[in-house]
């Protein structure tokens, strides 16, 4: 019955394959330290899990930090793959097909990280079940583990069905690999032939699952935003969030798909299945996002300067002039000013200077994650922040860990990812369907 | 059924801090210790601090200074931003408008100590201990229920924790009460801040009463409720100086 399989043919198939064949010790080294980064992490937590999160740097008025803005950003970069997708599958842009599966493990591999983020924070993490026992839907944290947990399914239905025609692939060509892996291709191909009304019926259930996919991207984010949108603090309770943390989480999430791309690229030699085309269509979008991130920030800004409520400019303050301007001016230099430089300039054709904004661009995402989450907190309406020390953040070491070892773990699952399964879709970027 | 309701007169209030010790000694409030106390660990359900809060705003310069003082236990919200955001119902308010914390519910995802705007609640950073003393004298009263745990008892590490207008004294004279088979009066029943006053600058009462002394004094040109305009409408009121 296998031989009888279809596949359509693709030109480059081998060169989309050639990672799939074996792992090399480089690959083991590359394993090993990323392992090693995620084991301190554990021992990070194992530290907090059985001192408290007194282990932190988080305080009374700080209560939230590293941890949640981990949180914000895992979920952000998750934006990247569904947006590549889905919204332009939905758009018709035929130009994504090769990335499309790069982008997608980015979402993936990402959300469970911010899952485990929020986990971390908790400071009763045995009691997590008391969430599904005694949950109120009045709660945005609620909300969020809702909008959340359906992103992560959805995600994992729509990448693996896409991946269905390449499971086949892997297990029909693929026959010098371990007998374990010929099962697991076997197994997880669920008897994909290729035959009869099967592409149709897939292209048919992805494009479906596009819609739904937009509708949830757009959701999940603004639902994270209303964390804080939903409280009455200066600087968080303003309309605004919902969109402004939408905008930034696909800006994110596309330049994290630059870097990953340029990476495969190198690494893998697929220069030519990954053209510099690809960047320069990414390009042109993330001119759009640089801009509409500034349009944001404007708005947001200017709206709450003009009215000068003073509970909300102290907030201002603090992240202008305050204990938080270097790190906002230098998130306005990497987020806006250095990468829309790149971009008008020097990016055109040229990988190199791409990753380089892209990098910018995540850095300082972050960094934007982190002034939205932490200076409200340090400027309460009604603590007393006169004691020294107080209404001030500082990240013990086994934040920065943990903050570490979620990236590292990331980058493990998604280079394990590469070396079992192809990483560009080799049947949506076939040159030629079934030969009648 | 009564709305219980704290009146503090700050005309009268001389910032002894007499409250946040009575309160300390009557609910178990662990001892942070100077480092944690300095990180902004320290726990007050009471506190007393001076106004403006922030240490950058003006106060002007001596002889011309504007500091006042004011003491600060739970506003009591009827209207509570914690219990909005409580993913679990941990946070809740009774029929009777005292906002409570269920210890044996809590996650420790400090959302409320976050959606607070007065910043009345504690997080329990590590676990909670006592010097020497100190730990042999604690309060050993408790409200336990089914899947419920209230009132002093020592809070785990991990969780929320905030003032109740000492709940467990209620449920103690409404028990007394019944016991001696009368009716409960609101007047056998006051937290331990308003009982130590020293200036007798607290007053608690049933504001649904009109004739308690706490519903006479809400009426006062001078009555004010903290962060008015956030629309939480406190139940905790204050009565401004001169």
């Amino acid at each position: 019955m296998l031989p009888t399989t279809f596949h359509p043919q693709n030109n480059n198939e081998a060169v989309i394959l050639a990672p799939v064949h074996r792992v090399t010790r480089k690959d083991l080294l590359l394993w090993a330290v990323l392992l090693g980064i995620m084991g301190i992490g554990v021992y990070a937590y194992l530290t907090q899990w059985f001192t408290g999160l007194g282990v932190t740097g988080l305080n009374r008025p700080v209560y939230w930090g590293f941890y949640i803005t981990n949180f914000v950003f895992f979920i952000g970069l998750a934006h990247s793959g569904t947006f590549i997708s889905a919204i332009l599958r939905l758009a018709g842009a035929s130009w994504r097909t090769p990335l499309t599966r790069a982008a997608e493990a980015i979402t993936l591999f990402s959300l469970p990280f911010g899952v485990g983020a929020i986990l971390i924070d908790m400071g009763r993490p045995d009691r997590v079940m008391n969430i599904f026992f005694y949950g109120r839907f009045q709660s945005p944290l609620l909300w969020d583990i809702t909008a959340v947990s359906l992103y992560l399914f959805s995600s994992i239905v729509f990448f693996y069905i896409s991946l269905l025609p390449d499971i086949a692939l892997c297990r029909d060509r693929l026959t010098e690999v371990p007998s374990w892996q010929q099962k697991m291709y076997k197994i997880l191909a669920l008897g994909w032939t290729g035959r009869g009304e099967q592409f149709k019926r897939l292209e048919r259930a992805l494009d479906n699952m596009a819609i739904f996919m937009t509708l949830l991207v757009v959701t999940v984010h603004t639902v994270v935003s209303w964390v804080f949108g939903m409280t009455v603090q200066p600087g968080w309770h303003t309309a605004l969030i919902g969109p402004f943390f939408l905008v930034g989480a696909i800006f994110s999430g596309t330049s994290a798909v630059v870097i990953v791309l340029a990476i495969l690229r190198r690494v893998y030699h697929m220069e030519k299945v990954l053209p510099v085309s690809l960047f320069n269509s990414l390009r042109k979008l993330l001119i759009v996002f640089t801009v509409a991130w500034l349009y944001m920030m404007i708005a947001e800004f200017l709206t709450t300067t003009y009215g000068a409520i003073s509970d909300e400019m102290l907030v201002v303050w603090q992240k202008f002039t305050g204990d938080f301007a270097v790190l906002f001016w230098t998130m306005a230099l990497t987020v806006f000013v250095l990468p829309l430089i790149i971009f008008l300039f020097l990016g055109k054709d040229h990988v190199g200077w791409m990753v380089v904004a892209a990098i910018l661009i995540n850095i300082g995402m972050w960094i934007e994650r982190f002034l939205v989450i932490v200076p409200t907190e340090t400027r309460p309406r009604f603590v007393s922040t006169l004691m020294e020390g107080m209404g001030s953040y500082h990240p013990s070491w086994q934040e920065i860990a943990i903050t570490g070892s979620l990236f590292a773990g990331l980058i493990l699952l998604y280079v394990v990812f590469t070396r079992f399964f192809p990483i560009v879709p080799i049947w949506e970027t076939a040159h030629s369907g079934e030969t009648k | 059924m009564a709305k219980w309701s704290m009146v503090i007169d700050l005309e009268k209030c001389v910032a002894c801090q007499g409250c946040s010790i009575a309160c300390r000694f009557e609910n178990n409030t662990p001892v942070v210790g100077p480092d944690q106390a300095l990180m902004g660990r320290a726990m007050r359900w009471n506190d007393v601090f001076p106004l403006p809060i922030n240490a950058d705003e003006d106060t002007g310069e001596y002889p011309n200074v504007t500091s006042r003082y004011i003491p600060r236990p739970c506003m009591h919200c009827e209207n509570p931003p914690c219990i909005k955001v409580c993913p679990v119902g941990a946070t809740f308010i009774d029929n009777e408008g005292i906002v409570e914390q269920n210890y044996a519910r809590c996650i420790g995802c400090r959302f409320c100590t976050v959606a607070c705007p007065y910043g009345v609640r504690y997080f329990n950073w590590l676990e909670p201990k006592w010097e020497a003393p100190l730990g042999e004298h604690l309060n050993p009263d408790r409200v336990e229920g089914e899947g419920v745990l209230e009132g002093p008892v020592v809070r785990p590490r991990g969780i929320v924790e905030k003032c109740t207008f000492c709940v467990h004294r209620l449920i103690k004279a409404r028990e007394r009460a019944e016991a001696e088979g009368r009716d409960f009066r609101a007047d056998e029943y006051v937290p331990a801040c308003v009982q130590t006053c020293t200036g007798k600058a607290r007053f608690f009462g049933d504001l649904d009463d009109p004739a308690s002394t706490v519903s006479q004094l809400a009426k006062s040109t001078r009555a004010f409720r903290v962060l008015e305009e956030v629309g939480t409408h406190p139940k905790t009121i204050y009565l401004r100086e001169g």
